[in-house]
């Protein structure tokens, strides 16, 4: 399983690249090898606002519709428009090209919430809820 | 209840099977994935455990009699050696279940029934064979069963046996035969839209059968197949799932399987109500649909017509094959058409589809 050590994560199993106030999210590998093959991603309108725990998104795979909860609070800037027409990409670059959306924090604060690589690993050790 | 394993759940877990519950089972869902499985076995083949199935054996000088008044499909019209499709119905043309009828020969059926429906199917049986010169026999635990899918499935095959199978027509039978040395009974059926095979065999003999099965099929791509392919190809196929498509508050003409439903015969569970809706049409129907508009439409979803809810999706999925978002939805009749366009409730939003025909997915060939 693949977990990089210079992003933080949520118990929910997103992961969050810190960039200054703006943070990419997206689903772990852990996340989408529960999910198997994704084939639709809902993805929200650029200005929405949201808030930690709150799903912002759906990701379907072909048995499963799951909620993705935003792991911090703030204002929607960028959606990853390329997930509309492959969504595989989720599965084949979870950390990479399958981010789901760039979001502008509310509360930097909120950050240390998260958990680093090492917790997540733990928590994944612990059976993944 | 705790949920029951198939004798190849050992199995299962080798091959990297994702196990889930279903129908009070412990199946694998998938093993290298859903959409990779389902391509397997459209274009090659896989190989699935559907061990999980129910088997009841018909015997008596009054087993055609019996069979007649129980299901609605004409068991008089088979040979021995036939398998037939065949719903189940109550009285007031629910559906009681859906099945498959092997005739052993005039006196004696062999009946495979869905997983979910064993114990109410067995009631049903039962209690309907009151006055029949019958004998039932539940032989669910002690019946394993394999299903070979896919356009390769008989060039496996001919691997395995010197029978000459690829002379068996689609829905014939042969009672005993030996394949990889195990004696199996094999039909020309399955429940995936391609050619293929189903094994009944000894349940300590059905890993064995498995492995042999798969080493035969490994020069042709052959693949181990989870539930969840299971689900879309008979899905693309528009082959009914009980629970989904069939219920007991589905008739089987609703369903759109009313060439199952023999109205020729003598009288049957049901026929009063299905002949009606025969000839004047049912009230409400499953149609087929696309999604026009970006979503998966899943079972239970609302369909929304003019704001009003005219029907709920039975069974929604993206397809595989077709690779587009499809549907199977019980609506009124008149909504039904191909052609008409109604909406889909996703998550509060509504999300445009159009009725498109039925099956969605047909193989080429035979």
């Amino acid at each position: 399983m693949n977990i990089p050590q210079e992003l933080k994560y949520s118990k929910d199993h997103e992961w969050v690249r810190i960039d200054g106030n703006r943070v990419t999210v997206g689903i772990t590998d852990y996340a989408q090898a529960q999910l198997g093959d994704v084939v639709f991603v809902e993805l929200p309108e650029p200005g929405t606002e949201v808030s930690t725990g709150a799903g912002f998104s759906v990701v379907e795979s072909v048995k499963a519709v799951s909620d993705i909860y935003a792991p911090v609070s703030g204002t929607v800037l960028e959606v990853n428009e390329a997930l509309a027409d492959a969504p595989e990409i989720v599965n084949q670059s979870p950390y990479e090209d399958g981010w789901i959306v760039v979001i502008e924090l509310a509360d930097e604060a909120e950050l240390d919430e998260l958990l680093d690589s090492e917790a997540y690993e733990e928590l994944l050790a612990e059976g993944g809820q | 209840m705790t949920a029951m394993k198939t004798p190849l759940y050992e199995t299962h877990l080798k091959y990297g099977g994702k196990i889930v519950e279903f129908g009070g089972w412990l199946l694998p869902v998938q093993y290298a994935g859903i959409l990779e499985e389902h391509k397997a076995v459209r274009e090659k083949a896989g190989l699935f455990d559907v061990s999980h199935m129910g088997e009841v054996l018909v015997k008596g000088l009054d087993a055609l009699a019996f069979l007649q008044k129980v299901v609605t499909n004409d068991v008089a019209a088979m040979t021995d050696h036939k398998a037939q499709y065949t719903p189940m119905c109550y009285p007031d043309g629910g559906t009681v279940d859906d099945l498959l009828i092997y005739r052993r020969s005039m006196n004696e059926y062999f009946l495979v029934i869905n997983a979910a429906n064993i114990e109410k199917d067995w009631q049903w049986l039962q209690e309907n064979s009151a006055g029949f010169a019958v004998e039932l026999t539940n032989l669910s635990a002690e019946t394993a069963e394999l299903a070979l899918q896919g356009p390769l499935a008989e060039t496996i095959l001919r691997t395995l046996t010197e029978v000459p199978v690829e002379q068996l027509g689609y829905y014939w039978f042969i009672p005993e035969l030996l394949v990889a040395g195990k004696k199996v009974m094999l039909s020309r059926t399955g429940y995936t839209g391609e050619d293929g095979f189903e094994f009944y065999c000894r349940p300590d003999e059905a890993a064995f059968l498995w492995e042999a099965i798969m080493e035969a099929g490994k020069p042709y791509g052959l693949m181990p197949a989870g539930l969840g392919c299971r689900d879309t190809l008979r899905f693309e196929a528009a082959l009914p799932l009980y629970g989904h498509e069939l219920s007991a508050t589905i008739t089987p003409i609703e369903a759109g399987i009313g060439k199952f439903v023999a109205l020729d015969k003598e009288d049957f569970n049901g026929r009063a109500v299905l002949a009606e809706q025969k000839q004047n049409g049912p009230r409400r129907k499953i149609a087929g649909f696309v999604l026009t508009g970006r979503g998966i439409a899943r079972a239970g979803y609302p369909v929304i017509y003019e704001g009003r809810q005219i029907g709920t999706v039975t069974t929604g999925s993206y397809a595989p094959t077709l690779e587009q978002n499809i549907g199977l939805a019980l609506v009124e009749a008149e909504y039904a058409g191909v052609g008409q366009t109604f909406a889909v409730e996703i998550r509060g939003k509504h999300i445009p589809a159009e009725v498109i025909k039925k099956p969605f997915y047909h193989r080429k060939g035979k």
